[in-house]
């Protein structure tokens, strides 16, 4: 009986950990999708779509969900010259917006489980904190 | 002639004018190219402002809070220039001398502080005199209230008027169903103040309860650009719409430009704001753009440095990365040119007083535009 009763805390703290992390991640994704529609809808517009040839879409984008820490870097510290999105080439200046660690990582999880895009681990403020400029 | 033919006329009549009105809003790409834009200040990130002084050097205020001295070639960053709040498009703004600066030194300045108990920022508008590479003598003339963390809509540009009056904008700090249309609100609105910042006597709203005096226009989204008309001398000013929809607008005093109760654009997510465009009681913009341009910085060429410009509008494009020539019959668009395609986020234009046209682009620098032999 008592291996069983261990296993079930056991399992019992595992799941709690998910459910919590789950209500968290949900959370910073409504609060992201609020510094979305104030800092950055204007450029990469409300379908995440960007425009074309000047704002690199978010919405499936390759770059985005393959370069998880360079987009952190490119929303903390601004991102600034070349680079290929999708295929198609952009060369454009975005400043750093002033938002606080726990703001870009809400942001994140919003820009990365949405429009089709997924992502299941969730960003957090401390990931944010340590990513340094290059 | 009967009933029918004078329909068909009328259609046919109202067709040609409809097209016509439609040619004159298309902006056309000249097939040659009269100027090349030199390169003079480079190295800059988001080059807000620019105010040149009377020795040819060049004051540019940078986004991020930097006031820099551009002189014989070389940056100096000056000291003691205010705290800024530098979050979304925050930050130092736009920069004009006095009139009789060669007389009085003064200096003024935009930017976002955070100065108030609210978290947060909003627009202020500052002075100072220069002596040395230090600003000296500050002086806050308005701030805005209450402070907010919205990253939208701070305004601001600065211009004088030939009776030395202070005009500037602020936005609607993104409170568009707050802010615009109640004159005892900060934000959506023109101010006009005296030099000192006191507020003028005769400005419209001065003995209403509980209006903020320096409100001169409101109804206003967020203007970012503003020039002296050199032939009236009125005050005009440019402002970004939602989607579609930005405005030249002449201001007037106490005149309510509509906001958010008309608009000529729609929701960033494609949903509509409003049906209406006029009301009566509300002003009409002198031309509007669909899609917007993002507009930003205004100047009138009065040089004769270039042939064919003087009298003309220049504005620049902050989405379509361009500097857009606007040929006006008195306050009526006629034609619209597509100049520095590419270029960059143009961010302000202005005329320098050697009558050269100089052109501020973000993450690029300062162009001087020369005419080609």
């Amino acid at each position: 009986m008592k291996p069983f009763i261990v296993l079930y805390l056991a399992l019992l703290a595992c799941f709690s950990v998910f459910i919590y992390q789950d209500n968290d991640f949900e959370a910073s994704k409504v609060r992201g999708a609020r510094i979305y529609s104030d800092f950055c809808i204007t450029c990469h517009m409300p379908n995440g779509v960007g425009v074309e040839q000047t704002y690199p879409p978010l919405a499936k984008s390759d770059y985005l969900l393959n370069n998880r820490t360079a987009s952190i870097r490119g929303i903390k510290f601004g991102q600034r010259g070349p680079m290929v999105v999708n295929g198609k080439p952009y060369d454009n200046t975005m400043m750093p917006l002033g938002l606080d660690p726990q703001e870009i990582a809400d942001v994140m999880n919003y820009i990365t489980t949405s429009w089709g895009n997924e992502n299941i681990k969730m960003v957090t403020a401390e990931e944010v904190a340590d990513v340094n400029p290059r | 002639m009967n009933k029918s033919v004078l329909i068909g006329c009328f259609f046919v009549v109202m067709t040609f004018i409809s097209c016509a009105q439609k040619s004159d809003n298309d902006l056309k790409t000249p097939a040659i190219t009269t100027i090349s834009a030199e390169l003079l200040v480079e190295g800059l990130q988001i080059p807000w402002g620019m105010a040149f002084l009377p020795d040819g050097s060049l004051l540019i205020t940078e986004k991020s809070g930097e006031m820099i001295h551009f002189k014989n070639g070389s940056k100096t960053t000056l000291r003691n220039v205010p705290a800024v709040y530098n979050r979304g498009q925050g930050g130092l703004l736009d920069i004009e001398l006095h009139p009789d600066y060669e007389q009085n030194g003064w200096i003024y300045f935009s930017y976002a502080s955070e100065a108030g108990e609210e978290k947060g920022g909003h627009t202020a508008i500052a002075r100072a005199k220069l002596e040395g590479s230090s600003l000296v003598d500050v002086e806050v003339l308005y701030k805005a209230t209450p402070n907010t963390t919205k990253g939208q809509h701070f305004g601001s540009r600065l211009e004088f008027d030939d009776n030395g009056y202070l005009y500037f904008s602020i936005g609607e700090r993104g409170e568009r169903d707050v802010n615009p249309q109640d004159i005892t609100r900060d934000g959506g609105k023109v101010y006009r103040i005296n030099d000192d910042g006191s507020i003028p006597q005769d400005n419209p709203f001065v003995n209403e309860t509980g209006a903020k005096g320096a409100i001169y226009t409101y109804g206003n989204r967020n203007p970012q650009g503003m020039i002296k008309h050199p032939g009236t001398g009125a005050i005009w000013i440019h402002e970004h719409g939602p989607r579609g929809g930005d405005e030249i607008n002449i201001v007037e005093k106490g005149a309510n430009y509509g906001w958010p109760i008309l608009t000529y654009g729609i929701n960033y997510s494609g949903t509509p704001i409003t049906d209406k465009t006029e009301m009566e009681g509300m002003t009409q913009p002198i031309h509007y753009w669909v899609p917007s341009i993002a507009p930003s910085g205004m100047a009138f060429v009065t040089s004769d440095v270039y042939s064919d410009w003087k009298g003309n509008l220049l504005v620049g494009s902050l989405s379509f990365q361009y500097l857009e020539r606007l040929v006006l019959e008195g306050t009526k668009v006629t034609y619209r040119e597509k100049l520095l395609e590419n270029i960059g986020r143009v961010r302000n234009v202005r005329q320098g007083p050697d009558g050269f046209v100089y052109v501020a682009v973000e993450g690029k620098g300062i162009y001087k535009l020369v005419p080609k032999e």
